[in-house]
């Protein structure tokens, strides 16, 4: 069910998530040396361009990513087809786009807590 | 002296299996056996071959499982405490018992522009086939095909996607894709990105690991996807 423009796009999400999963992890572990705390994390991503970008980005290849990679599982092994699996996968990368970028908001330029 | 026989289930298309005892000989083949069945035991059995030489691919049948060229495939091999399970391919409507129709099977190979297209005229001269280039060696490994559907009933990918085109539709794409003989390249890369296209393909590889005559479609497919994907940065499709 997958065609080119579909295959394209989740070998390009892939690549662009490559590094930042990398990033991602490393920032991780570099964080909580001597503890974890939200307001040491707020401290570093309040009112920060950069990481409301790398977290945007992100967070769009993920959407983009996992609702093509749902698409095909759901149509080999959940049996769906036409108007249904079209549904699914734009429903799946809207929810995967909208809870990820509010997140990223909440700690980039949303009001402190 | 007992003769050896071998305990054949012919899975039959009316949901019934049927139980055979056959006569054991040296060097038989599992077509050997189907065809002693059709002709001492259940005149009634259909199935289909032609040449019994390798050639034609129209003698595979799932074997223990498993798909294969009955003609070439002894029975030797395949037993499990002498029996054996012969059945039609999977992934193709049965017509009868171990007859199969095909035409799934040959409409993908059209579907997938494995068609010729002409590059030249009668009026022109026979183009220049140089067997040590590059593309010509990928053309050369897959010119081999029996269209045996071996590797479509192996694949999968088919089993789920009942629109996948299959390793053998893509395979007969990618060599002609690499004919210099052939003028197709637009409309095969074009005919191999759609719903049904190269893109679906897992690499599971069963179509490899099976062909009877040692081909490779998985490779061929790996070479559309790479093909499609420099078209798709070309043509900003």
């Amino acid at each position: 069910m997958l065609t080119l423009r579909l295959y394209m796009l989740q070998r390009i999400t892939a690549l662009v998530m490559a590094p930042l999963v990398l990033l991602h992890l490393g920032v991780m572990i570099y964080a909580i040396q001597g503890g974890l705390s939200a307001e040491e994390i707020l401290g570093r991503t309040q009112g920060s361009a950069l990481w409301f970008a790398i977290y945007a980005t992100f967070t769009l290849s993920i959407a983009i990513h996992g609702a093509i990679g749902l698409r095909a599982i759901a149509a080999e092994w959940g049996g769906f087809r036409g108007y249904g699996l079209e549904a699914l996968m734009w429903v799946t990368g809207a929810f995967l786009l909208g809870l990820g970028l509010r997140a990223v908001w909440a700690v980039t330029y949303g009001a402190a807590p | 002296m007992p003769v050896k026989t071998h305990q054949v289930t012919i899975v039959r298309s009316s949901d019934a299996a049927t139980e055979f005892e056959v006569p054991a000989h040296d060097n038989q083949t599992v077509l050997d056996v189907v065809s002693w069945i059709q002709q001492y035991a259940d005149p009634t059995l259909s199935y289909r071959f032609a040449c019994r030489v390798g050639m034609c691919g129209s003698c595979a049948m799932t074997v223990n499982g498993v798909p294969r060229w009955t003609c070439r495939t002894h029975i030797s091999k395949v037993l499990q405490d002498g029996a054996v399970e012969i059945g039609p391919l999977r992934n193709l409507p049965v017509v009868k018992d171990l007859t199969v129709d095909m035409d799934p099977f040959f409409d993908k190979w059209i579907a997938a522009e494995g068609v010729h297209h002409e590059s030249r005229t009668r009026h022109d001269d026979i183009a220049p086939i140089d067997a040590s280039d590059p593309a010509r060696v990928e053309a050369s490994a897959g010119i081999e095909c029996i269209n045996c559907a071996v590797c479509y009933a192996a694949c999968d990918t088919v089993t789920a996607n009942d629109s996948y085109l299959g390793p053998a539709a893509l395979q007969r794409g990618w060599t002609l894709l690499n004919d210099a003989k052939d003028a197709g390249h637009d409309a095969i890369l074009e005919a191999v990105s759609g719903t049904g296209g190269c893109h679906n393909c897992h690499s599971m590889g069963s179509c490899t690991a099976l062909c009877p005559n040692e081909l490779d479609p998985m490779s061929a497919i790996a070479g559309l996807k790479r093909e499609t994907a420099k078209s798709f940065f070309k043509r900003r499709r």
